[in-house]
């Protein structure tokens, strides 16, 4: 298929058609409604249904309707958006249900600006609503990586049978670029058996529930869920390492940001200093190889993001105190520049040597 | 012997955990019997809300989705948008589920005309939290969180659903029953069965609101309760179809 210029968030819902998403529940906000418009139009050609729900709550309860009958199904939102869908997203953990939420990043808190963040990444990968539990968190960095994550996102919701959240930032939503939409080879995936959608000729009642009352069968099922995170842990980890080999300094960095990051590594470079990146593309679980591979021969890292330091604390868990790591952060919707980058990169090799 | 009665299959042969003299266990009947003499259990997917009736899973012989406080509405759209049009989906709901904190999801839902069909179990107080001030306490009522009696310029008055629900075009059908004697009873199984036949047909959003018992939060025994139903709700909440679109029956 050829290439084609598309906007950020019709190339999410392209995407999610192309996975085969016929159902999608969503709400107006900024700075992802492209998405949701996209829908509208699009999934009543593929035969599927687009739904404006009167709120998020609504939305993401729908999406729960929707999955309990065991359809592909997506929901969208931006920050103030996802947290309203929080209750209806520890719902689905509960009851085990699998559905994409993608979340196009503004500033906060509060209404915040329309601006692109990356400050919703603690409610993403630290659980977000009541309960114990981790989401499978995806973090495109371009709009071809979204078509390629899509397929995966859909797929780890429908193999562990959990909600799944893309994350990307409203630069990403709003940007242009030229994407190709590949088919992708067949996965085998479980069956949904456990759908309800009328017991005719499937035997008895099924049960979709989060509610369990007798403490030792909830711990119980914590129990299961932890050990569904431990092999997400092992299965699912992605992430992107760049000019890392030789590298004596590494920058952290993901989504838009690793991309500027890019060009402030390749002047510093030009420079003589050996400067690399490690780009998680798994938010949840967090990438831990990389920075084994890396820590005995860097000398510091430098995490940048757009918010005031969250995704830092997963990288200062990843190196475990032993090299320095430095943080970079603009929040309330400033995009950092490279020249900032390399300023702060500069700053880290002064410090270090 | 000749069999002349026999439980309906429409509920698993399970004790309920509901207090005595509450009529849940009445309604939870009749709806078991609808479906089966409609012999559309196979084909019904129901959603039970939080409340007391939360663990109604467990009763109802047919699929069941548990959703959160007050979204079995949202949650039944999902359900009935996307599964084979040949299936019903039904929501169990009581009043603070439905009428407090699910109040946008059930105006909504039938505004949209979700051809879905929702039995409203209203008994003027939370039930399972334990006796709480709901948005149909009558004036003067008191419970844990209106001690004083539930009082108009303090909290408002008590919301009539049906009367509300009725003024959208996208409601079908809506009758308000009650549960406090055998005639009654015997009406409220007519209008769940008109209820589910309006989704059968297609008409759009369909709702019995079904006036019931709270021995126990109410500090009556189950004859008194019945009374209370009678004497002091039926006033408040008149019986009769508020909603009957052409093509009801």
């Amino acid at each position: 298929m050829a290439k084609v210029l598309m906007k950020g968030n019709e190339v999410i819902a392209e995407a999610a058609v192309h996975a085969n998403c016929k159902y999608f529940f969503g709400y107006p906000i900024t700075p992802q409604s492209e998405l949701v418009a996209y829908m509208a139009k699009r999934l009543p050609e593929v035969g599927g249904l687009f739904l404006q729900a009167e709120s998020e709550i609504a939305a993401i309860n729908m999406v729960y309707g929707a999955s309990s009958a065991g359809v592909r199904v997506m929901t969208s939102s931006s920050s103030p958006g996802v947290s309203l869908k929080q209750e209806g997203i520890s719902y689905l953990v509960g009851s085990e249900l699998p559905a994409v939420i993608v979340n196009v990043m503004r500033g906060g808190p509060g209404l915040g600006s329309i601006q692109p963040a990356q400050s919703d990444y603690f409610q993403a990968t630290k659980g977000g609503g009541h309960g114990d539990y981790h989401i499978p968190v995806l973090a495109p960095a371009s709009l071809q990586e979204i078509v390629d994550l899509m397929h995966d996102a859909f797929d780890i919701a429908d193999r562990y049978r959990t909600p799944v959240i893309l994350m990307a930032d409203g630069m990403l939503g709003q940007m242009m670029e030229p994407v190709e939409f590949k088919e992708k080879q067949h996965v085998e995936l479980p069956e949904k058996d456990w759908a309800t959608t009328g017991t005719r000729g499937d035997g008895g009642p099924k049960i979709v529930n989060s509610l369990r009352l007798d403490p030792k069968e909830l711990e119980e099922h914590n129990r299961h869920l932890q050990k569904k995170y431990e092999k997400i842990k092992e299965k699912e980890v992605r992430y992107e390492m760049y000019l890392a080999e030789d590298a004596d300094y590494i920058v952290v960095a993901y989504g838009t940001v690793a991309r500027i990051v890019k060009n402030a590594i390749h002047k510093a470079r030009k420079e003589g200093i050996k400067v690399g990146l490690i780009r998680p593309i798994s938010l949840w679980p967090y990438p831990q190889k990389p920075f084994d591979e890396t820590r005995e021969k860097v000398k510091a890292y430098l995490t940048v993001e757009m918010s005031a330091g969250q995704m830092v604390e997963d990288v200062r868990l990843a190196v475990n105190g032993k090299s320095p790591v430095h943080f970079y952060g603009r929040t309330g919707g400033m995009v950092p520049s490279h020249e900032e980058i390399y300023a702060k990169i500069m700053e880290m090799v002064g410090g270090e040597s | 012997m000749e069999l002349v009665f026999k439980k309906t299959t429409g509920l698993k042969d399970t004790p309920t955990h509901y207090c005595p003299g509450c009529t849940h266990g009445i309604i939870h009947r009749l709806v078991g019997e609808v479906l089966e003499e409609m012999d559309i259990l196979e084909d019904t997917v129901g959603v039970a809300s939080v409340g007391c009736s939360v663990l109604s899973y467990e009763y109802f012989n047919c699929d069941m989705t548990q959703a959160a406080h007050g979204r079995a509405p949202a949650v039944a759209t999902g359900l009935k948008r996307v599964l084979p049009k040949d299936r019903f989906v039904f929501t169990y709901q009581g009043d603070g589920d439905l009428a407090s904190i699910g109040m946008g999801e059930i105006v909504h839902a039938a505004a949209r005309g979700e051809n879905i069909t929702v039995i409203f179990v209203n008994n003027a107080i939370y039930g399972m939290t334990g006796g709480q001030m709901a948005p149909t306490s009558i004036i003067g009522q008191q419970t844990a969180t209106s001690p004083a009696g539930r009082d108009v310029a303090l909290q408002g008055s008590p919301i009539r659903v049906s009367e509300l629900l009725a003024t959208l075009d996208g409601a079908a059908y809506i009758e308000r029953v009650s549960t406090h004697d055998v005639p009654n009873i015997i009406k409220t199984k007519k209008a769940i069965r008109k209820a589910f036949e309006t989704q059968k047909k297609g008409l759009g959003f369909s709702m019995v609101e079904i006036l019931s018992t709270c021995p126990t939060n109410w500090g009556l025994d189950p004859i008194e309760s019945l009374n209370w139903v009678k004497e002091k709700m039926v006033p408040v909440f008149p019986l009769g179809v508020y909603k009957q679109k052409e093509g009801v029956n």
